[in-house]
C-alpha cells in the first residue's frame, strides 16, 4: 500500500503545485505574446488536421481561431501545437498551451482530478456501428456473435464490451491501430461490423470500395461530448474560451453568417443581434475584451453551423449529419445561455 | 613398337557440364536432389513475389497528378507521396524558408565529404570549422533569430529534416560523451568510475521510449512555470544521454581489446594519461570498434522514429499523419514503403561507408 501511495501523493502534489503556480492571467499572457497557443491533435480528420501545405483545418481548429479572434482580434495569430492523447493534459497543465481543443471527451474524472476545466461542448459525439448492408441488420441489438473491427483506443473497446455484456451478446474483437487499417479490414470482409466514434464512421465509409453497401446503425452506445479545456483557477480566461464557443452557436441561432455579418451590424434592429455584435448591452466588458469580440469571431471564422458544414458536414468529405449537433430548436442539443 | 611421348598431350577441356553457366548452376543450385527441389521452390516463390511487387511499385503505378482521382491504375499511387513530399521532407517548416534547411544540410554534406575524401587539402582547418563553427551556423539557419532570418520555432520542424537533425546531433554528441564515459569507467579514480558506472547502467537500464515519455510528459510538471525547455530539446537531451551510454560500452569493448603492453609502452615513454590515451590507445581502440559504433549509429537513426509518441513529427509521424487526411485515406502502404526505402537507403549507405573505413584503416592486426 505504501509503495502505491507515494507516487500518487507525489503526482498529486506536483499537480497542485502546477495549478498553484499558474497564477499569471492567461489572457494577459496571450495578449502580451500576441499569439495564442492552441493544443490540437496530430491529425483527426474534420477536427484538426494539417493539409499538404501544413495549413490546419477542422472544427477544433475553428474553435481555436474563434478564441484568437475574440482575444487578439486576429484569427490567424495562433500557434498550433500538435499533441497526442497521452501528453495533451500535461501540455495544458505545464502552460505549454493556453487551451486544449483536441476532441477531448468531457468526463467527471478529467474535470475534477487533473486541475483542468471543460468550457463547453463543440461536438456531441458517440460511439456507433457501421455494418455491411448484406447482413440485413437494422439494429445493433441483432449483432450477437459478430466479428467487430475496432480502432484501438481504450474507451471504444470498453464501451463495446459494456454494451455487448449489458445485452447478453457475444462478439469477436478484431483490433487495429489506424483508421486506414480498420477500414481496409472491414472492406475485405474480415469483420461484419466496424465500431468507432460516429464522427469517424462517416469518414471511413466514404473510403470503402462500395460506400453504398454499408450503413451506420442508429444506435449510439456512448456519450462523447468533445470540448475545449483550460487550466483551473483562471476564471477570466475560462469565460473567454466558454463564450467564444457560445457566440458561434448564438450567431447561428440568430442567422448571422460570415457573409451577412457586416450587413447585420449596419442595419439589424434586432436587440439580440445588436447585443451579440457589441452595439448594445454589456458587449465586451464582462469578458474584458473589445466590444466587437463576437463580431470578429463571426467575421473571421463564421457561426457554428458554417463551421460544422465546412469541416465535418456536407461541405466536407465526411458528410456527417447535424444530428445531436443541430441547434436546440432544430432537433439537436446545441444550446447556449443567452448573451445579454 | 613403342611410342614415347616426351611432352604431355594437351589437357582436354573440362566436361561441358562443369563449366560456364551450366556448370555453375549444377554446382551451386542443383548439386543434389534436395538442393534442386529447394531451388525450384525458391524460384517459384521469387516468381510469385517479385513480378507482382514490381508491377505494383513501378509498372502499374501512378506517378503524376494532384489528387486521388489521378490514381486510376491497379498499382501504387505515388501521387500521394508526391503531393505531400515537401511536408515529408520539411514538416511544417514555412516553404519560403526551405532554402535555409537545404543550405544547412548541403553545407554539412560538403564539409563531411571534404573530410572523407582522401585527397583534399587542409583537413585540420575544415575539421575544426565543422566541429566548432558549423553547429552555430546550423543553429541560426534552422532556428533563425539573427542576421535577418525570421525565427522558425521547433514545433514547425518535421519530416526527414527532423529525423536527420535528431540523428546527427545525437550521434555527434553521443560519441565524445561515450568515449569520456568509457575512459571513466576504466579509470582508477573512485568518483569518476562510480559516476560513469551509475550513469551508464542507469541509461542502459531504461527503454528509450520511457526516456522520451518522461522528457515530454513528466518533466514539464516538475519544472517551474517560467522555465519552459523546448520539447525538441528535451527529447534530444534524452536521446543523447541514452545513446552515449551505449556508445560508452562499445568504446570500452575496444579499450579492453588493446593489449596491456600498449598501455605499458605508452607509460614507459613518459606520456601522461591523456597523451597516452589520445595518441596511443584510442586510435587503436576506436578503429577496432568501428562496426560497433556504426551499429549504434544505425540503431539510433532508426530509434529516432520513437519521438512520434511524444508528438514530434519525424518522418514516420508526418507520413502517418497524412494517412488520416480524408482526401487521401487508403494509401498507407505507399507511405510506409516510402518511409522504409528512405530508412533503408540511409542505413545501407552508413553500413557501406563503415566497411570502406574498416578496409582503409586495416593496418595489419585485424582480429
Amino acid at each position: 500500500m505504501k509503495k502505491l501511495t507515494l507516487p500518487i501523493v507525489a503526482t498529486a502534489a506536483a499537480l497542485v503545485f502546477a495549478a498553484a503556480f499558474t497564477q499569471a492571467s492567461t489572457k494577459e499572457e496571450v495578449t502580451k505574446r500576441g499569439v495564442f497557443n492552441c493544443g490540437v491533435s496530430t491529425g483527426l480528420p474534420g477536427f484538426s488536421i494539417a493539409d499538404e501545405k501544413g495549413v490546419w483545418a477542422g472544427i477544433d481548429v475553428d474553435v481555436c481561431k474563434a478564441i484568437a479572434a475574440a482575444t487578439l482580434g486576429d484569427a490567424s495569430k495562433i500557434k498550433y501545437i500538435p499533441l497526442n492523447a497521452k501528453e495533451r493534459f500535461t501540455a495544458l497543465q505545464s502552460g505549454e498551451i493556453d487551451a486544449l481543443v483536441r476532441g477531448t471527451t468531457w468526463t467527471l474524472t478529467r474535470d475534477t482530478s487533473l486541475g483542468l476545466n471543460f468550457t463547453g461542448v463543440n461536438y456531441y459525439d458517440g460511439q456507433g456501428f457501421l455494418v455491411s448492408k448484406k447482413l440485413g441488420v437494422k439494429s445493433a441489438l441483432e449483432l450477437d456473435g459478430a466479428a467487430v473491427c475496432i480502432q484501438s483506443g481504450t474507451t471504444t473497446e470498453l464501451n463495446l464490451a459494456d454494451y455487448f455484456k449489458e445485452n447478453n451478446m457475444s462478439y469477436k474483437a478484431v483490433v487495429f491501430d489506424t483508421h486506414d487499417a480498420t477500414a481496409k479490414a472491414f472492406d475485405n470482409g474480415r469483420c461484419d461490423v466496424l465500431t468507432s466514434d460516429q464522427s469517424q464512421l462517416y469518414g471511413l465509409r466514404t473510403h470503402l470500395s462500395k460506400p453504398e453497401d454499408a450503413v451506420v446503425l442508429p444506435e449510439v452506445i456512448s456519450k462523447e461530448p468533445l470540448g475545449p479545456v483550460v487550466r483551473q483557477g483562471d476564471d477570466a480566461w475560462f469565460n473567454i474560451v466558454k463564450w467564444s464557443l457560445n457566440a458561434m452557436i448564438q450567431a447561428e441561432e440568430l442567422g448571422i453568417t460570415q457573409a451577412n455579418v457586416d450587413e447585420m451590424k449596419a442595419s439589424s434592429k434586432s436587440p439580440a443581434v445588436r447585443r451579440l455584435l457589441g452595439l448594445e448591452g454589456i458587449a465586451g466588458k464582462g469578458l474584458g475584451l473589445n466590444d466587437d469580440w463576437a463580431y470578429q469571431i463571426i467575421k473571421q471564422v463564421g457561426n457554428y453551423g458554417e463551421v460544422f458544414e465546412r469541416n465535418v458536414g456536407t461541405g466536407s468529405p465526411l458528410k456527417i449529419e447535424r444530428g445531436l449537433n443541430a441547434l436546440w430548436n432544430k432537433g439537436g442539443i446545441m444550446y447556449t445561455p443567452p448573451l445579454r | 613398337m613403342t611410342v614415347l611421348l616426351t611432352t604431355p598431350s594437351p589437357s582436354l577441356p573440362p566436361p561441358s557440364n562443369s563449366v560456364g553457366i551450366v556448370g555453375w548452376l549444377r554446382k551451386n543450385l542443383f548439386s543434389s536432389l534436395l538442393n534442386s527441389i529447394l531451388t525450384c521452390v525458391g524460384l517459384y516463390i521469387v516468381y510469385r513475389i517479385v513480378p507482382p511487387a514490381l508491377n505494383w511499385a513501378l509498372f502499374q503505378a501512378d506517378w503524376v497528378g494532384t489528387s486521388k482521382e489521378a490514381c486510376t491504375s491497379d498499382g501504387a499511387c505515388w501521387v500521394f507521396v508526391g503531393v505531400r513530399i515537401k511536408q515529408f521532407l520539411f514538416g511544417f517548416y514555412p516553404s519560403s524558408e526551405y532554402w535555409r534547411v537545404v543550405t544547412s544540410f548541403s553545407l554539412v554534406g560538403v564539409l563531411v565529404a571534404w573530410l572523407l575524401i582522401e585527397s583534399t587539402p587542409k583537413k585540420g582547418i575544415v575539421a575544426a570549422f565543422t566541429i566548432f563553427c558549423y553547429p552555430i551556423i546550423a543553429y541560426f539557419l534552422f532556428y533563425g533569430g539573427a542576421f535577418g532570418l525570421p525565427v522558425v520555432e521547433t514545433y514547425k520542424w518535421g519530416g526527414l529534416m527532423l529525423t536527420l537533425i535528431l540523428a546527427t546531433i545525437g550521434m555527434f554528441c553521443a560519441l565524445p560523451i561515450g568515449i569520456v564515459l568509457a575512459l571513466g569507467r576504466r579509470s582508477s579514480m573512485p568518483i569518476a568510475k562510480s559516476f560513469s558506472v551509475i550513469f551508464i547502467e542507469f541509461w542502459r537500464g531504461v527503454p528509450l521510449i520511457t526516456v522520451l515519455f518522461m522528457s515530454s510528459v513528466m518533466l514539464p510538471i516538475f519544472m517551474p512555470e517560467d522555465l519552459q525547455i523546448d520539447k525538441l530539446l528535451r527529447a534530444l537531451i534524452g536521446i543523447i544521454f541514452f545513446q552515449s551510454a551505449y556508445m560508452a560500452e562499445v568504446v570500452r569493448g575496444g579499450l579492453q581489446a588493446i593489449p596491456k603492453g600498449q598501455y605499458e609502452a605508452a607509460e614507459a615513454l613518459g606520456l601522461s594519461y591523456w597523451k597516452s590515451m589520445v595518441f596511443v590507445i584510442l586510435p587503436q581502440a576506436l578503429k577496432l570498434v568501428i562496426p560497433g559504433i556504426v551499429n549504434t549509429f544505425i540503431a539510433l537513426f532508426k530509434d529516432t522514429t520513437l519521438v512520434l509518441i511524444i508528438g514530434l513529427f519525424d518522418l514516420l509521424a508526418v507520413v502517418q499523419a497524412a494517412f488520416a487526411d480524408p482526401k487521401w485515406l487508403g494509401f498507407s502502404v505507399e507511405g510506409y514503403v516510402f518511409v522504409a526505402s528512405v530508412y533503408w537507403v540511409s542505413c545501407f549507405s552508413m553500413s557501406r561507408y563503415s566497411q570502406h573505413l574498416e578496409k582503409k584503416l586495416h593496418t595489419g592486426h585485424a582480429r
